[in-house]
C-alpha cells in the first residue's frame, strides 16, 4: 500500500455509469410517460403495430428504470462512496480496475439486449425478471464482477472500520444474488425439443403455479427491498451528511435500522399474495411483518431528518439537500402506504388496482429518483472539478418534479380506490352494481392527471440531464475540492 | 458486537446473508411439495394451447389481466369461482398478474366465445365501447410458434413429470404427432371464425398466432 500521499480517486468507472443513469433514465421514463398517455388515450397504443403496445412496452418501462437508471445510479454512486469511505482508489490495482471497466460493458451490453428482447416479445412474464435466460446468465456474470470489485476495494480499504453505506450495497449484492437466481431458475426447452424447431430464446420455470408465485413475490417484493431502497439508504448515509457538513444523528439508530430491515424486509413478500392460492400462513405473516417494516424504514429516515438538526436553514439555500430531504420524506410517506395496503383488509380493495402502481411511484420517484439526482449532483463538482452549472434550472427541477409525484401519486389514489369500491359494490337487489368497463371509463382523469404528473417529472429529469452535460462541460472549473456544500452557479 | 463485524468485512457478510436469507428458508421451503398437487381433473394444456399461452406471455398480456379470483362474493359473482391451488400445478410460469386494467381471465373460457374473442382482438372499443385495450390485428398474420410449444410441453413431460400421454390426460406424442394434432385443432378454432386471412393460413398447415390464443383462452375454465 501507498504511504500517506493525498489519495486521487478514480472517477472514470463513476463518470460511465452516471452517464448510463442519465441514459437509461430518460429512456425509460420516457416511456413511462408514453404508457401513461396510452391508458388515458388508448389510440396511442397503435401507432407502432405489435411494438408499440402498451403490453410489449410496459415491462420496458420497469425493466428500463430498475435496472437501467437505478442499478446505474447505484454502482455510479457506489464506485464513488466506496473509494471515498474505505479510503482507496480504484487506480491502485489494476486487476480492480478491468473488473469494474468489464463490469461497466457487460451491464451495458446486457440493458441494451434487454430493451430488443423485450421489444421482440422474447419475456417469461415474471415481473421484474422477464428477461430470458441468455440474458440472465449475462447478468450473473456482472453481478459477479460487481462483488469481485467491491470485496477486492474492501479488502484493500485503509480505514479498519467499513462505513453505514458499504453495509447497505453489500447487502444489495448479497441479496439480490440469492434472490436473482432462485426467482430465475428457468429450463431452456429447446434441449427437450425431441426434433421440433423450437426456439432457442424459450425457456420454462422451474417451480409451477402457487409455488412459481410464491418465489416470484419473494424475488419481486425485495427486489424492490434491495435496488429501490437499501442502497438508496447507502447513498443518503453517505451524500446527506458530506453535503450538509454534519455528523448522521445516531450511530446506534443506523445499526438498529440496519439489521431490523435486514431481518423483517424478506418477510414482507407474502403481501403480494393475500387471498391468493398460497397458505394463510404466509399472507398473515406477509401482512404481519409489512407492519413491522415501518420501525427500521423510519428508523433510517428519522436518522436522516435529524441529522439536519439545527441545520435546516440549508433548505432554503441549497436546492441539492432539498432533494435529499424530500427524498427522506418519501420514503416514509411509501414505508407507511406500503403498510396501511398489507393490512388485509385494506389488501382486499387496494390489490389490483392503480393504488399499486401509485405506491410505487412514491417511492421510486420521489425516494429513489430524488436521492439518485442529488447523489449525482453532489458528485459532479467533485468529478468533474467544475461548478455546478445552474442552480436556478436545479431549483426550478425540484419544484416542477415534485408537483409531478403529487399530481402522479393523487390521482392514483383516488384512481385505485375508486375502482377497487365500485368492484365491489352492490345495488339493493343483490347485484353487482357496475360492469367491469364502468369501472374503467371512470378512471380517465385520473389516467390524464397521472399522465401529466409523469410529463412534469420528464421534463425535470431532462432539466437535470442539461444541468448535469453544461457541469461537465461549460462549468467553472474549480481550483480544489469541495469540502461540503456543493458549489453551483446563480 | 456489532463495532467488532463493522471491522471484518467476512464475517459481516456472513451473518447478513444468515439474517437475510433466514425469512426466505422457513416460508418457501415447508410449502414446495404440497402446493404442487393438481386439483382432480386438472390437465395438461395441449401444443396448441400451450403455443397461445406463449403468444400471452410474448404480448405481456399479464401486465393488465388476472388469472386470479379471489375467494370474495364480489370476485366469484363477477368471474366464478374462486381460484385452487391444485388448478394452477402445470403453470410454468404462473401467470396470476398483480394489476387489473382489465378484467380477470382465469375461467374466461366459461362466457367468451372464439367468435367474441376474434372481434374483440381486432378492435376491443368495438365490441366493449370505452375499452382502452390496444388493438392486436398483428395477431392475425404473425404465426405462432407450434415447435416451441411442444418443447415446452414436452420439457414439463420429460423433466417435470407432467402426465402427458397418460390415459385420461392429454397426448402428446412425437413432434409429427403434435404438429398433425395442433393443427386439427386449430381447424376446429377457425371454422369458427370469420377472418378469411385466417381461415386461409390454417388451410396451407399454418397457425396464426390469433389461434393459438383463442384456444388458450377457451381453455381457461
Amino acid at each position: 500500500m501507498q504511504s500517506n500521499a493525498q489519495l486521487e480517486y478514480d472517477y472514470s468507472v463513476v463518470k460511465l455509469f452516471t452517464f448510463t443513469t442519465i441514459l437509461f433514465g430518460i429512456v425509460g421514463m420516457t416511456i413511462g410517460v408514453i404508457l401513461a398517455l396510452q391508458l388515458a388515450f388508448p389510440e396511442l397504443s397503435n401507432l407502432a403495430g405489435e411494438y408499440g403496445t402498451f403490453s410489449r412496452l410496459r415491462p420496458i418501462h420497469t425493466n428500463g428504470v430498475a435496472f437501467g437508471f437505478t442499478l446505474s445510479g447505484i454502482f455510479a454512486t457506489w464506485y464513488y462512496v466506496g473509494q471515498r469511505t474505505l479510503k482507496m482508489s480504484l487506480n491502485e490495482s489494476k486487476f480492480l480496475m478491468t473488473v469494474a471497466k468489464l463490469h461497466f460493458w457487460l451491464y451495458f451490453v446486457t440493458i441494451a439486449l434487454a430493451v430488443i428482447t423485450l421489444t421482440l416479445g422474447y419475456s417469461t412474464s415474471k415481473e421484474y425478471a422477464e428477461l430470458e435466460w441468455p440474458l440472465d446468465l449475462l447478468i450473473v456474470v456482472w453481478w459477479v464482477l460487481w462483488g469481485v470489485s467491491m470485496f477486492g476495494m474492501i479488502g484493500m480499504r485503509r480505514e479498519r472500520t467499513i462505513y453505514v453505506s458499504t453495509w447497505y450495497y453489500m447487502s444489495s449484492f448479497l441479496a439480490i444474488a440469492m434472490l436473482f437466481i432462485f426467482n430465475n431458475m428457468e429450463v431452456p426447452t429447446m434441449f427437450w425439443a425431441n426434433g421440433a424447431p423450437s426456439s432457442a430464446m424459450h425457456s420454462i420455470s422451474m417451480w409451477s403455479g402457487t409455488n412459481d408465485a410464491l418465489v416470484q413475490w419473494w424475488y419481486g417484493h425485495n427486489a424492490v427491498a434491495f435496488v429501490f431502497t437499501t442502497p438508496i439508504i447507502g447513498m443518503i448515509y453517505y451524500f446527506l451528511p458530506k453535503e450538509s457538513g454534519q455528523n448522521v444523528f445516531s450511530y446506534k439508530l443506523s445499526v438498529l435500522a440496519f439489521w431490523g430491515l435486514m431481518f423483517v424486509y424478506l418477510w414482507a413478500g407474502g403481501h403480494h399474495l393475500i387471498y391468493s392460492t398460497v397458505p394463510d400462513w404466509m399472507q398473515t405473516m406477509g401482512s404481519a411483518m409489512s407492519v413491522v417494516l415501518i420501525l427500521p424504514s423510519w428508523g433510517s429516515a428519522i436518522n436522516m431528518l435529524l441529522t439536519m438538526k439545527g441545520e435546516w436553514g440549508q433548505l432554503q439555500t441549497s436546492p441539492l439537500i432539498k432533494f435529499m430531504i424530500l427524498a427522506s420524506t418519501f420514503y416514509m410517506l411509501s414505508t407507511i402506504e406500503g403498510p396501511i395496503q398489507a393490512i388485509k383488509s385494506v389488501n382486499a380493495i387496494a390489490h389490483f388496482t392503480d393504488w399499486i402502481p401509485g405506491h410505487v411511484h412514491d417511492g421510486t420517484l420521489g425516494w429513489v429518483g430524488f436521492m439518485i439526482i442529488g447523489a449525482l449532483y453532489h458528485m459532479a463538482p467533485r468529478m468533474f472539478k467544475r461548478e455546478i452549472y445552474s442552480k436556478k434550472l436545479m431549483d426550478t427541477q425540484f419544484w416542477i418534479q415534485t408537483v409531478g409525484i403529487v399530481l402522479y401519486f393523487t390521482s392514483m389514489w383516488i384512481a385505485g380506490i375508486t375502482q377497487g369500491m365500485m368492484w365491489r359494490a352492490y345495488d339493493e337487489y343483490g347485484s353487482l352494481l357496475y360492469s367491469f368497463i364502468d369501472t374503467v371509463t371512470v378512471l380517465h382523469p385520473y389516467y390524464a392527471l397521472r399522465a401529466l404528473g409523469g410529463l412534469f417529472y420528464l421534463i425535470g429529469f431532462f432539466m437535470f440531464a442539461y444541468n448535469m452535460y453544461k457541469t461537465a462541460t461549460a462549468g467553472r472549473v474549480l481550483d480544489k475540492e469541495p469540502a461540503n456544500a456543493s458549489p453551483m452557479a446563480s | 458486537m456489532f463495532h467488532w463485524l463493522e471491522q471484518r468485512p467476512f464475517f459481516f457478510a456472513v451473518m447478513l446473508f444468515l439474517t437475510v436469507a433466514f425469512a426466505g428458508f422457513i416460508e418457501i421451503v415447508p410449502d414446495f411439495a404440497k402446493a404442487s398437487q393438481p386439483t382432480v381433473g386438472t390437465k395438461p394444456k395441449t401444443v396448441l394451447e400451450l403455443a397461445g399461452r406463449q403468444v400471452y406471455i410474448k404480448d405481456s398480456c399479464n401486465a393488465c389481466h388476472s388469472q386470479l379470483i379471489r375467494p370474495f362474493k364480489s370476485e366469484t359473482d363477477r368471474y366464478g369461482m374462486y381460484s385452487l391451488s391444485g388448478e394452477y400445478a402445470y403453470d410454468r410460469p404462473f401467470l396470476w398478474g398483480s394489476k387489473r386494467t382489465g378484467p380477470d381471465l382465469h375461467r374466461v373460457g366459461n362466457y367468451r366465445t372464439t367468435d367474441w374473442h376474434e372481434n374483440h382482438m381486432l378492435a376491443p372499443a368495438d365490441v366493449v365501447p370505452g375499452s382502452i385495450m390496444p388493438k392486436y390485428p398483428h395477431m392475425f398474420t404473425n404465426k405462432a410458434d407450434i415447435a416451441t410449444a411442444y418443447a415446452n410441453a414436452n420439457t414439463q413431460k420429460s423433466l417435470f413429470g407432467v402426465p402427458y400421454d397418460k390415459e385420461g390426460m392429454t397426448k402428446l406424442g412425437s413432434w409429427e404427432e403434435a404438429k398433425a394434432q395442433a393443427l386439427e385443432d386449430a381447424k376446429k378454432i377457425a371454422a369458427d371464425m370469420k377472418n378469411q386471412e385466417v381461415k386461409d393460413a390454417v388451410a396451407k398447415g399454418e397457425v396464426p398466432e390469433i389461434v393459438a390464443l383463442i384456444a388458450y383462452l377457451n381453455s381457461l375454465k
